[in-house]
């Protein structure tokens, strides 16, 4: 082996242990008993092995609900989007029409601004339409995404109009022609903001904090963090529950990995 | 379908496909926009009462002194971000994308992995690595170093923000480093081989070649880390206890706007928070295109 072979590997070995350790720290933390938890550095011995930590975080606070409910609001965040996001992309993608080149720079500066800059009358507002403490007032403001609609607008222009023109020559409407032909063949980017859409609401706090204030209707972010507050000090089950809390994102990263690194990258190299 | 029916919704579907961007365009951008312009030109205290003040709000942010802290630990955060944070997970990518790598999946995927816990979820990890005494980082570097073993990282004014920092080196140097790999791997390998032709060396690869097939993705990253650190909330707030920390030393700005406007009441002021910060995020942004030939590009 080269030297330059060696000191490429030590350093690549040392950052993956920086970046794992606290990761690793934190499943060590989840399975340790309540004497174990700051005895041993990482993992106990495994008879020393319990579900302590699991069993307390469950009978301090809902926490089965709040999961169920972070499954509904980032599911359903996602599947809106994604379903006026690829519209809107095919919209500036394939069709020419007045008002193209308006919404497109439009859709650039709403990226550009700090969306905290709108949170005070966007409150104003969801507590006029009365969806404060509802669901409906975390989906219905996000419910367009514009980085969504520049990712499918990218992907979308590599279809061949020819395909198109054939299906509308069969007679298919141009709802038709995005379900039937442009959909299946838009899959990879489908995976790919699905998980983009999907993480982002799950890990969403600043206004679910705002808008939700029942116990019961909490996501995963609120809940946690109202239980930092309330059990500052039972570490072990704030760990467990933060561990609970990351595994969907991760089985649905490794679901859907290739996607997501293509998907994350398509605007800013080829763009 | 009659014909006449089939070219009109020809015609129309494009603008059926954008309207749920131009409806919710108007009613939660747009509107909200004009309406904490005008927010900000009042005190208010609930919904109901309001008071007409002008620029008082403006006036009065600027000097005050809470305001100017939550501007320098936020400035401090985002420098630390572009000048510290983007070198590393440029430097990453470049280890990554030598072509001695093997298992470069692998070694990715771990680089990543920390982008996949939400900044919530990391702020709860990290306020327990960060504890004195038992803390993870407290035990390690007394171990190696042997540093005091109840350094009080977020009790200590002084060590706030580097805490700060370190985790968010932790959540964001591996996920910058995907879109430089992406660029680094976009950048034509036949433009190093003329290179060596020419005599250059490794450095001069990297200055000659490298970095201007680079700089396009760099400058997007650039910015979007930038923006993204100007609206730091969530880290500090959670990992302080849903305080500012002592002396305000996790203060942001964001964090500053979100106390005046949703725990004091004071939409007004909370408006005129957010539009300083625009205005500031807008400013550093245009410069930083400027200042890399990005915008000139474009006129």
């Amino acid at each position: 082996m080269s030297s330059a072979k060696i000191i490429l590997y030590t350093a690549l070995a040392f950052c993956t242990v920086l970046m794992l350790t606290p990761l690793v720290w934190l499943i060590a933390a989840t399975i340790k008993g309540p004497d174990d938890l700051f005895h041993y550095l990482f993992f106990s011995p495994p008879s020393r092995f319990s579900l302590y930590n699991f069993k307390q975080l469950f009978s301090q606070i809902p926490y089965v609900r709040f999961m169920i409910n972070s499954f509904f609001v980032a599911g359903a965040s996602a599947l809106v989007q994604l379903i006026f996001s690829s519209l809107g992309g095919f919209a500036l993608a394939k069709y020419e029409f007045k008002g193209k080149r308006p919404i497109m720079v439009l859709m650039l500066t709403t990226m550009m601004i700090p969306a905290q800059v709108m949170l005070a009358p966007m409150y104003e507002l969801i507590y006029m339409m009365g969806l404060v403490d509802s669901y409906l007032g975390l989906i219905i403001p996000g419910a367009v995404s514009v980085f969504g609609m520049f990712l499918f607008r990218q992907s979308m222009l590599d279809l061949p109009d020819d395909l198109l023109q054939a299906g509308r020559i069969d007679g298919c409407t141009e709802l038709r022609l995005y379900w039937n032909i442009v959909l299946p063949v838009q899959r990879p980017m489908i995976g790919a903001f699905s998980l983009i859409a999907f993480m982002a609401s799950w890990n969403n706090f600043l206004w679910p904090q705002i808008v939700l204030h029942s116990q019961e209707r909490f996501t995963l972010p609120i809940g946690l963090n109202q239980m930092v507050g309330l059990y500052a000090q039972d570490y072990g089950a704030l760990m467990a529950g933060t561990f609970l809390a990351v595994m969907p994102v991760v089985l649905l990263f490794f679901l859907l990995q290739k996607e997501f690194i293509s998907g994350l990258t398509a605007g800013a190299v080829k763009g | 379908m009659s014909s006449i029916a089939f070219r009109l919704q020809h015609r129309y579907a494009p603008y059926v496909f954008v309207a749920p961007f131009v409806v919710l365009f108007l009613v939660f951008t747009l509107y909200p926009l004009i309406k904490s312009i005008m927010l900000s030109f009042y005190i208010t205290n609930g919904p109901k009462s309001q008071i007409f003040v002008g620029l008082d709000n403006f006036r009065f942010l600027w000097s005050d002194p809470a305001f100017h802290k939550a501007v320098w630990n936020t400035s401090f955060y985002a420098a630390c971000s572009v000048f510290l944070q983007l070198p590393l997970s440029l430097g990453l990518a470049l280890l990554l994308n030598s072509k001695m790598v093997k298992g470069r999946d692998f070694f990715r995927f771990s680089f990543f992995s920390p982008h996949l816990v939400g900044q919530v979820f990391v702020a709860v990890l990290f306020s327990v690595i960060f504890i004195p005494k038992f803390g993870l980082l407290n035990r390690v570097l007394h171990t190696i170093f042997g540093t005091a073993i109840d350094t009080k990282w977020l009790g200590n004014p002084e060590l706030v923000m580097p805490a700060l920092v370190l985790t968010s080196l932790w959540m964001y140097v591996g996920f910058n480093m995907i879109y430089f790999l992406a660029a680094l791997q976009s950048v034509d390998r036949e433009l190093y081989e003329a290179a060596q032709v020419d005599g250059a060396g490794p450095i001069k690869q990297f200055v000659h070649v490298t970095l201007p097939g680079i700089r396009s993705v760099a400058v997007f990253v650039a910015v979007l880390s930038t923006i993204g650190s100007f609206q730091l909330f969530e880290l500090p707030y959670v990992m302080l206890g849903n305080t500012a920390g002592p002396d305000d030393a996790g203060l942001t700005v964001v964090m500053y706007l979100f106390q005046n406007g949703f725990v004091a009441g004071d939409l007004g002021y909370a408006s005129a928070i957010g539009w300083t910060l625009t205005m500031g995020v807008l400013v550093i942004s245009l410069i930083q295109m400027r200042l890399t030939g990005t915008w000139k590009r474009k006129d």
